[in-house]
């Protein structure tokens, strides 16, 4: 049985470096092995078909920014039960019965009265897209549309 | 020492291979609920389809697009595969049989699928096209809309066991004699369910597979893959779906253990007799339907499989070995279960809208969450 916190955690980095010496030599065997031919046309992003328009790097509104920094919040909440949780049984002996439960309760319920006040303040509703009204209908050009016919 | 490498040494070396049967088991499955046969041409009943679909992949034509972030784009399938083959220094397969019996193995894995899905985010976002953009950030929204539901449903069963680390999580469940799934007087069902939702988001699994949605997306985040590095993310998917089928297992279904771990009588016909009678059955059944094929090659191929597997079965009853094959045999019995409802889900449901995701996710599995775990702890004092 090893002992020491460099034994025990050896296999787990070992399995790191075999895991990424895999993905690099099934990688390396699909370059050596795999046909090659360079065409302008293949190398450009898909797009359907059509030539891409624009960069996709700019820049975007992302509509659950506000979700994603709440995320960080819950999670520490979360990884703040954990040690709790290893410990719980043993918080909760004797004359302590319940001191554990209690503790962390009131902590739990504050971060609740939070999570409701946000939901209630619709930070997790999907903000409402403008949706069409907003934007002036496309014409479609004359060479595509059926009618001139 | 010695053990722990030999262990990663064939988890690396055979899990493509499991990975590429899961891939076929998955296509079998799928086309029997739709009522089709599946592949059957490769090999005897499509048996050879994986092997044939790994070569293909070895020789088709690695593209890397010139708007590509070249460097991001080669690096990102490799990190979702290290992390999804990391956690599985950490798995018990069965009784002393894991890699690093870590303290804290539970976290190692809860953490390395956190990063995988970075690998996903990298990979769309260095594409440098639309289509993966929109399925990177899918991933991101996915990300903060599951982690914290699947971290509460971990919580249930960390505070039954109280422990984090993967080999004692098992022994608690053995010397309590029941698995967590129904401890608790069955309420520890809330938070397995919850698991098995956020579990499903978590590896990116129909109904949640928004960041791939082919039928929106043309294929997500990784549209502009090809050749061996596309499946690099395909390993990685089933590699995922495999590690987090095995901690819910290990969590709330008592890991290797059989079923009822402490009635003794129970054993010869739960450690000997369904291993072997499964196994064997299996193995009979082959070599009965190789006897249907027509062409000889296929047939004797067949057969040998299945004289394979029966002899397979023989190490089984030997008392000394059945301790561990057991917990070989039961292990892989509850992931293959969680695997295949994996499958069922995807032949079930149509895929969720993006917003609805995030609405089950909050405002459905968090409260739900904290409730269960609140349920929990009281009922776990009594």
């Amino acid at each position: 049985m090893p002992n020491s916190y460099s034994e025990t955690y050896f296999p787990v980095l070992l399995q790191m470096v075999l895991a990424t010496a895999v993905g690099f030599a099934l990688v390396a065997l699909g370059v050596i092995l795999g046909y090659r031919v360079k065409n302008k046309v293949k190398d450009s992003p898909y797009e359907c078909g059509v030539q891409p328009v624009g960069s996709a790097k700019e820049r975007f509104s992302v509509k659950f920014y506000l979700v994603a920094m709440l995320f960080i919040l819950f999670d520490i909440e979360a990884i703040f039960l954990y040690p709790w949780a290893v410990v719980y049984r043993d918080l909760n002996h004797g004359a302590n019965r319940m001191f554990g439960f209690v503790e962390m309760l009131i902590f739990v319920v504050l971060v609740l009265a939070g999570f409701f006040y946000i939901w209630k303040k619709g930070v997790l509703n999907w903000q409402a897209d403008p949706g069409p009204a907003s934007v002036p209908p496309a014409k479609a050009p004359a060479a595509y549309s059926l009618s001139e016919k | 020492m010695l053990v722990s490498i030999l262990i990663l040494l064939v988890v690396i070396l055979i899990f493509p291979l499991v990975a590429g049967y899961l891939v076929h088991l998955e296509r079998k499955v799928l086309a029997d609920f739709q009522v089709r046969l599946g592949p059957m041409r490769v090999g005897p009943y499509g048996l050879l389809q994986p092997i044939a679909d790994a070569l293909k992949l070895l020789l088709k034509e690695d593209i890397v697009p010139t708007v590509a972030d070249k460097w991001l784009f080669l690096a990102a399938p490799i990190v979702t595969l290290f992390t999804a083959l990391t956690s599985f220094a950490v798995l018990p397969f069965a009784d002393s049989i894991v890699a690093a019996d870590v303290n804290v193995g539970l976290l190692v894995v809860a953490g390395m699928g956190a990063v995988g899905i970075l690998g996903i985010i990298l990979g769309g976002w260095s594409s440098n096209s639309h289509y993966p953009l929109l399925g990177a950030l899918r991933s991101a929204a996915q990300l903060v809309s599951y982690e914290v539901a699947l971290s509460l449903a971990l919580l249930a069963g960390v505070m039954a066991a109280g422990t984090l680390s993967m080999v004692e999580i098992v022994q608690a469940q053995h010397d309590r004699g029941i698995w967590f799934l129904f401890s608790n007087y069955g309420l520890m069902f809330i938070p397995f369910l919850i698991f098995v939702i956020a579990a499903t988001a978590e590896t990116n699994r129909a109904p949640f597979d928004l960041p791939e949605a082919e039928s929106e997306l043309v294929a997500g985040f990784h549209t502009e893959y090809s050749g061996f590095r596309w499946a690099l993310y395909m390993l990685a998917e089933y590699a995922n779906m495999f590690v987090i089928s095995a901690v819910g297992a290990t969590l709330f279904l008592g890991g290797w253990m059989r079923p009822f771990p402490n009635v003794t009588w129970l054993g010869p016909a739960f450690d000997y007799a369904l291993p072997v009678l499964s196994i064997a059955g299996t193995g009979a059944a082959s070599i009965w339907m190789a006897g249907k094929l027509q062409p000889k090659l296929p047939r004797i191929g067949l057969q040998i499989v299945g004289g394979l597997l029966i002899l397979l079965a023989g190490p089984f009853l030997v008392p000394e070995l059945n301790h561990y094959l057991s917990g070989f045999f039961w292990f892989f019995f509850k992931v293959g279960a969680m695997l295949y409802v994996f499958i069922w889900f995807r032949g079930t449901w149509p895929r969720f809208r993006y917003d609805q995701l995030m609405d089950i996710g909050w405002k459905r599995l968090i409260p739900l969450g904290l409730a269960s775990l609140a349920l929990n702890a009281v009922v776990g004092l009594l």
